[in-house]
């Protein structure tokens, strides 16, 4: 390194410009959203934003923030996402746990039967048809109960619970420890890295839910986030009402404008625990990979 | 079975003679907490999975599985003659093998250059921010593509018209839809897919590249020669498991870019089970085109495996 020639030099230069210039693709599209959400109607619909809001302004957000059914979405949003991710890491311990342990019997098969799922999965109209029948159309257990176990995050947490060591299990069994205070108070303390990484991961994934809900719930009133979201981007005539609200300004904001309000206010919660989320999930896949 | 033996009992016997339920019936706790998952795999997975013996049914909602009526192959091949399901398999394929051109070697080349980048601060800076999109969702990635792209308001747009081009109405026209399908595709996930990629290159012996540039060879003979060998069973093996999923372009990154201006260049197989099997109730038909799917997908990776095993010898199985 200390005797790079020219043409690395070169390179080295050329190479940090390019990574930059890929590292602003992914980011600036981000900045375009957030200046239209801040800029005024007139500004967004002649097309005079770029990186910057033009007539700084709060009206799309306080449009957004009158709206009862953004509202609601939000917190059917924030509902799936903490019940489900707490359905989700006891639904998976509580298999991943004994399937780890070679007390065991029959470990191997339960194993073999979560595999095979991965490798054949059933068409969608089998799938709705089974909701169906379930009952679960139009209820919220339809987003959380038939993902409660991904079948790559039981592998993760099967072979981070094989790690610890079965001396100390036993130890405990011999302390007169019964298997739930075992599972209770010793391996899942240990286990805090796995369960974080995961919970955020299942986390992330019911904030995002759109395609479930699109199957199983035709009920506005039950739509999550996301789904509301892509009604708002695909239909033009978001009615601006001023009558539904107190802002008499509101006759300010614009349809887009407003659409990039309501993709900011979706993607914050992600961006604040993006921070926690990085330090997890390098470790998360490589744990995953390792085993395969 | 299992009448009372305690703990006791099972210790004092010999391992020969202990019978296998006492000594499940010892670990009975491990099994009542295991019972919950796998009733939900069977549920939830296996019972659709029998429940597509309905793609050889007349299935009619109010008869059930059990009553309606077999019709063998005929939605096979109506499936076949049909014009829109070959138009939309064509879609399908086509996409698919566009994502495998440029899609899948994207995540490669920005390790590569990542890992070339000796500025270690900035490279975490770099890193923090290509991984980020990644945990948008499609319908937030889509929302930002209609905004940018837009022909009236679009960032896109006004950068085109500085150097006189027209506004383009992107997602308005069917001969732009594939390629902001890949390109989408790799704007979210190149980044977080470098993570792989960068473990395995952090994992080659700094000893070769030392005793290579004492042989006289620069970075470029040092990538060809180190790191890609290095680098080919990951690559591989991503390779084999992105086969498995040719078909499986993912319905949602679809769907939340078509619509009816797009449609005949953008539709695959997954948003058109949708459209016809949920929307219109031709429940057989597309349980018929959905296994129909799932088979080429799974010959996919039976046949890359194949063809990985005999060249490099890396395989999934």
């Amino acid at each position: 390194m200390n005797h790079a020639t020219q043409g690395q030099k070169i390179f080295n230069v050329f190479n940090i410009i390019l990574l930059t210039a890929i590292a602003l693709c992914m980011f600036l599209p981000f900045v375009n959203v957030l200046a239209q959400s801040f800029s005024s109607s007139l500004a967004v619909t002649t097309g005079r934003v770029t990186f910057f809001p033009v007539e700084f302004t709060f009206t799309n957000y306080l449009y957004v923030f009158s709206d009862a059914s953004i509202w609601r979405s939000f917190a059917v949003t924030i509902y799936i996402t903490v019940l489900g991710t707490l359905i989700n890491l006891a639904a998976t311990a509580s298999l991943a746990y004994p399937v780890s342990r070679q007390e065991f019997v029959g470990r191997k098969y339960v194993v073999m039967l979560v595999l095979i799922t991965m490798v054949f999965s059933a068409p969608l109209i089998p799938n709705f048809i089974l909701i169906k029948e379930l009952g679960m159309m139009n209820s919220l257990w339809s987003l959380m109960i038939p993902g409660a176990i991904s079948a790559f995050n039981f592998f993760v947490m099967r072979s981070f619970f094989m790690q610890i060591p079965s001396e100390l299990i036993d130890a405990s069994r011999i302390d007169g420890c019964g298997e739930l205070r075992i599972l209770w108070n010793i391996v899942l303390p240990l286990s805090k890295p796995v369960m974080a990484s995961l919970g955020i991961f299942y986390a992330v994934g019911h904030w995002n839910t759109f395609q479930s809900a699109l199957y199983y719930i035709n009920k506005p009133s039950l739509w999550p986030l996301q789904v509301k979201l892509r009604q708002m981007i695909t239909t033009d005539d978001i009615s601006i009402d001023p009558s539904a609200s107190q802002f008499s300004d509101l006759a300010h904001s614009s349809p887009e404008g407003i659409k990039m309000a309501v993709i900011i206010v979706a993607t914050i919660p992600i961006i604040m625990i993006y921070p926690f989320l990085q330090r997890h999930f390098v470790k998360g896949l490589m744990l995953g990979s390792v085993k395969s | 079975m299992a009448k009372s033996l305690t703990a006791q009992d099972t210790r004092t016997l010999r391992p020969e003679e202990r019978s296998i339920f006492s000594y499940m019936w010892k670990y009975k706790t491990l099994y009542i907490l295991a019972l919950p998952g796998v009733l939900y795999f069977i549920l939830f997975k296996y019972v659709p999975l029998f429940g597509s013996v309905i793609a050889f049914q007349d299935y009619n909602i109010f008869k059930g599985m059990w009553d309606s009526e077999w019709v063998g192959l005929e939605h096979f091949r109506t499936m076949f003659e049909h014009y829109d399901f070959m138009r939309i398999l064509g879609n399908t394929l086509l996409i698919g093998l566009y994502d495998t051109l440029l899609a899948f070697p994207a995540p490669i080349i920005l390790a590569l250059l990542l890992n070339e980048l000796r500025l270690i601060f900035y490279k975490r800076v770099l890193q923090t921010v290509v991984y980020m999109p990644h945990f948008l969702s499609w319908v937030v990635v889509s929302g930002v593509a209609v905004g940018i792209l837009s022909p009236s308001t679009g960032v896109v747009n006004t950068f085109l018209g500085w150097f006189g081009i027209d506004p383009i109405y992107f997602l308005g026209e069917e001969s732009y839809i594939r390629s902001i399908l890949i390109t989408s595709g790799i704007w979210r996930d190149s980044g977080y897919g470098t993570i792989i990629y960068l473990a395995a290159l952090a994992g080659i012996n700094p000893d070769l590249y030392e005793a290579a540039e004492v042989d006289g060879a620069g970075r470029w003979k040092q990538t060809l020669s180190i790191t890609l060998p290095a680098l080919l069973p990951t690559i591989m093996i991503l390779f084999l498991l992105h086969i498995g999923k040719f078909m499986d372009f993912g319905f949602e990154r679809v769907i939340v870019f078509l619509n009816p201006l797009n449609t005949e260049n953008g539709e695959i197989l997954d948003t058109y089970i949708y459209k016809a099997g949920l929307l219109q109730q031709q429940y057989s038909y597309t349980t018929a085109m959905g296994l129909f799917k799932s088979v080429v997908g799974l010959m996919l990776v039976y046949i890359g495996n194949l063809i990985s095993k005999k060249t490099t010898g890396e395989s999934l199985y």
